[in-house]
């Protein structure tokens, strides 16, 4: 009887549970990058706040009035939004597995976002050719951040298209590769509502003032 | 037995999903239904400015900052799936508590700086002069 206690006393006492509950690949990875998401929008949101603090700052050059092309901008955003609805529909014949559609969609996506980053190019062009760069005053030098932050993100987010299209055709739409077309799916829409405070923000309300 | 298992292997791989509570998807018309919500919120706002059919500027800007508000949410629900549900919910608490630091760094740091600007602007008040 001692004999056979003698070892349960010995034993270590477990206070958490041995098994591992199972982890199917994959199933965490969405809420992260919605925290990737969250901690980049923090990052946006210290840049809008110091355009906040320094856009009213012209150190005598030019303002957003003189600068700032609302038809540009008003093109830029219909690009935006138009590449938003088409990856919509990637995702929607991602679901019902029909590859070639995807694909169709991911480019067209893909050359909406070239226009939108061309445009926004162009007036980056026109701007710095007019003598208002990032040098000249505050104001631009937090705008030039700000937007060429976001316009950075959308670069990249063509980056991660390409290589995802590559992926697809490669090795088809396999379980990790539409893990994959869902993340970027979130990117590309959180940068379309990030495109929303600029337009606001930056050039709606700098004409406005 | 083997079939057996392996009916319930895939039932609970299918279902695995749902559990967790996953990512939600989107259909096509809540696609649509957010896009042609979004088509009005931009229109609305450029056209607003563009045209100056409102004369008082403050109005105008509170207009706009509230249609972008509204589109925020727009977008949030009808491309980016938030619900209370997803993720058993972690994906909004994340996100709340994104909107509390965000609400707290902006105004925090424009009342701040405005606060500062006015007091650092020099005094152009000829009666004070000695």
């Amino acid at each position: 009887m001692t004999v056979a206690a003698a070892p349960a006393q010995n034993a270590e006492p477990i206070f958490h549970v041995i098994d591992e509950h199972a982890h199917p690949e994959g199933a965490s990875t969405m809420l992260g990058f919605w925290i990737y998401l969250m901690s980049d929008c923090l990052i946006f949101a210290m840049l809008f706040a110091t355009y906040g603090v320094l856009g009213g700052n012209y150190a005598a050059g030019p303002a957003p009035k003189d600068l700032f092309d609302l038809k540009l901008v008003a093109l830029n955003t219909t690009m935006l939004l138009l590449s938003s609805i088409t990856y919509g529909f990637a995702m929607l014949t991602m679901e019902k597995s029909k590859l070639g559609a995807t694909q169709f969609w991911l480019a067209v996506t893909g050359l909406f976002g070239l226009a939108f980053l061309g445009i926004e190019l162009t007036e980056f062009h026109h701007m710095i050719h007019e003598g208002a760069t990032p040098q000249r005053s505050a104001f631009l030098s937090s705008f030039f951040t700000l937007v060429g932050t976001h316009g950075l993100h959308v670069t990249f987010g063509l980056v991660w298209l390409v290589t995802l299209m590559v992926q697809s055709a490669r090795y088809g739409l396999t379980a990790a590769n539409r893990r994959r077309l869902m993340c970027l799916s979130m990117f590309w829409h959180f940068l379309d509502v990030v495109w929303i405070g600029v337009f606001t923000f930056v050039y709606l309300l700098g004409v406005l003032r | 037995m083997t079939t057996d298992s392996h009916a319930v292997h895939t039932d609970a791989g299918d279902h695995g999903h749902d559990v967790h509570g996953g990512a939600a998807h989107g259909s096509l018309k809540s696609y649509l239904i957010g896009f042609g919500l979004s088509v009005v919120l931009t229109a609305v706002p450029f056209w607003l400015v563009m045209t100056g059919a409102i004369t008082d500027k403050a109005i105008t800007a509170l207009i706009v900052l509230v249609l972008a508000a509204i589109q925020i949410v727009v977008h949030m629900v009808y491309f980016l799936h938030m619900n209370t549900r997803s993720e058993n919910g972690w994906t909004m608490m994340a996100m709340i508590f994104t909107v509390v630091m965000v609400v707290i760094a902006l105004t925090g740091s424009l009342w701040v700086m405005h606060h500062l600007n006015v007091n650092m602007m020099p005094v152009h008040d000829m009666s004070q002069m000695p």
